[in-house]
């Protein structure tokens, strides 16, 4: 059962989420390489630099951060909505009633899903940003295809791959525990369950951006 | 058997409850009634095991429910069963995957011997061949009965109903009430229902408790309802005109 439900969990998560992920990391690669190339317009700054921040800008910051800030409003409320709607409508209380574990059963699955499949969201989201930059920047004739793909090759720190996967597992572990709390301990009725949602979302990404920050601190340090 | 022992719960400085001491016997339909706000909920919850009380003791035949381990307590509610006041139905599961579910949970069953299992509960409560439907698809009345299945599925040994007549026409409360009372006979099950349905009481009332704010003001069976004096009990039951004249040509007769 717990099994049977983390999988109708990843594919909610995963499956749910991927449009609004390709969409939102092509347009930031497009437009971090847009306006990064108009800064380095009459610079003497080589142009393949654009590549070398786009990649670095996506994979340390924009890809783990923008990504769960947006799955913590998609993904975040809907899990407060779900587990919510079950404890008003008393599935919760008939579960406990049968002697099931209903924090386990409940909310085990969507932050083990949720630790699998983010930080695999994460990981395309880095690559179609990457892309979303090259599409941006190359037709526009602000920079070549080879030196864009210069770019990308140039200064590589694979230590930052890292720092994107820790970034991930740590805001998906953030926004499902947060969310499932709010929606857990939800009282009340319709209005209740409305704030409960839109706490989850706003604490999920207070405490990420705070998270953000002492990753940053801890792992560049 | 079920006993609450001097059971008291409040909310803040609201007390709900008041020293409620109440034997719930096996084999018998067990009734809490009461107005609205009386604590029948409160106390058929405290006895489920969903509220804790302020004080108080609730012993599941030899075991006193409040001193078990998480551990303990899960099992012991493998022994429970409880039908909602709004059946509590999961939605995203059709009829056949609600009344599986405890099975599911905590049986090693093969999936024929589940599916045995599910469909006896549901010829049982008259809704064989309901298997893929969605709750959604039922009426109120029989979302209640998938409710009993789901909650007779386990062979319980205690069975718990929260207002099962409510939202329901008298001709359906009665066939509910009915098929509750003949699974508790059958099974020789401890039933507690709670309920403020005059049809039940007069139905399947083998032992009554009225609550009237927070205390126990009376108990009995449906046989003495009609003639006890009790002015709490009279004015609950009889509380229109209609029905204290048809008690009046009941006790004349």
């Amino acid at each position: 059962m717990y099994w049977k439900e983390t999988v109708r969990q990843m594919h909610d998560i995963g499956v749910g989420s991927l449009i609004i992920v390709i969409l939102i990391s092509v347009f930031i690669g497009a437009v971090a390489a847009v306006q990064f190339a108009y800064q380095l317009d009459g610079t003497l700054v080589p142009t393949y630099y654009i590549g070398y921040v786009v990649r670095d800008m996506t994979i340390i910051e924009l890809a783990p951060t923008i990504t769960c800030l947006v799955l913590a409003g998609k993904v975040g409320s809907n899990m407060a909505a779900e587990i919510g709607g079950m404890r008003q409508k008393e599935h919760i209380d008939a579960m406990e009633v049968m002697g099931v574990n209903t924090a386990a059963y409940l909310i085990l699955p969507k932050v083990i899903a949720a630790l699998v499949v983010i930080p695999m969201l994460v990981a395309i989201a880095a690559f179609l940003s990457i892309m979303g930059g090259y599409v941006a920047s190359v037709p526009a004739g602000w920079i070549t295809s080879a030196e864009y793909i210069q770019g990308l090759r140039s200064f590589f720190v694979p230590y930052n791959v890292f720092m994107m996967f820790v970034k991930a597992f740590a805001f998906a572990y953030i926004l499902t525990t947060v969310s499932c709390y709010q929606g857990y301990y939800v009282k009340g009725g319709a209005i209740e369950l409305g704030k409960a949602s839109t706490n989850a979302v706003v604490i999920s990404d207070i405490l990420i951006l705070l998270a953000d920050y002492l990753i940053a601190i801890l792992l560049t340090g | 058997m079920i006993r609450a022992k001097n059971i008291y719960k409040s909310f803040g400085d609201t007390e709900v409850l008041k020293d409620i001491s109440i034997d719930f016997e096996a084999g018998k339909t067990n009734l809490i009634i009461g107005r609205s706000g009386a604590g029948k909920t409160v106390l058929l919850k405290i006895i489920a095991g969903l509220l804790d009380p302020t004080k108080g003791e609730v012993w599941y035949d030899n075991v006193n429910f409040l001193e078990l381990t998480k551990r303990q307590i899960r099992e012991v509610r493998m022994d429970v069963g409880m039908l909602f006041q709004g059946s509590a139905l999961f939605d995203f599961m059709t009829v056949e995957e609600n009344v599986r579910f405890p099975l599911d949970m905590f049986t090693n069953l093969t999936k024929k011997e589940k599916l045995n299992r599910v469909n006896n509960c549901l010829e049982r409560v008259n809704l064989a061949g309901n298997n893929e439907k969605y709750p959604s698809e039922l009426s109120g009345g029989m979302q209640k009965r998938v409710g009993i299945a789901r909650s007779i599925v386990l062979n319980p040994k205690y069975l718990f109903c929260d207002e099962p007549n409510s939202g329901l026409d008298p001709k359906t409360s009665i066939l509910i009430d009915n098929l509750i009372r003949s699974i508790t006979v059958e099974n020789n099950i401890t039933t507690v229902i709670n309920t403020h349905d005059m049809n039940s009481v007069m139905e399947v009332g083998d032992s009554i408790n009225l609550l009237y704010m927070g205390e126990l003001a009376w108990k009995g069976n449906k046989d003495e309802v009609l003639t006890s004096d009790n002015p709490i009990l009279q004015e609950f039951i009889f509380a229109s005109p209609f029905l204290q004249r048809l008690r009046d040509s009941a006790l004349q007769a």
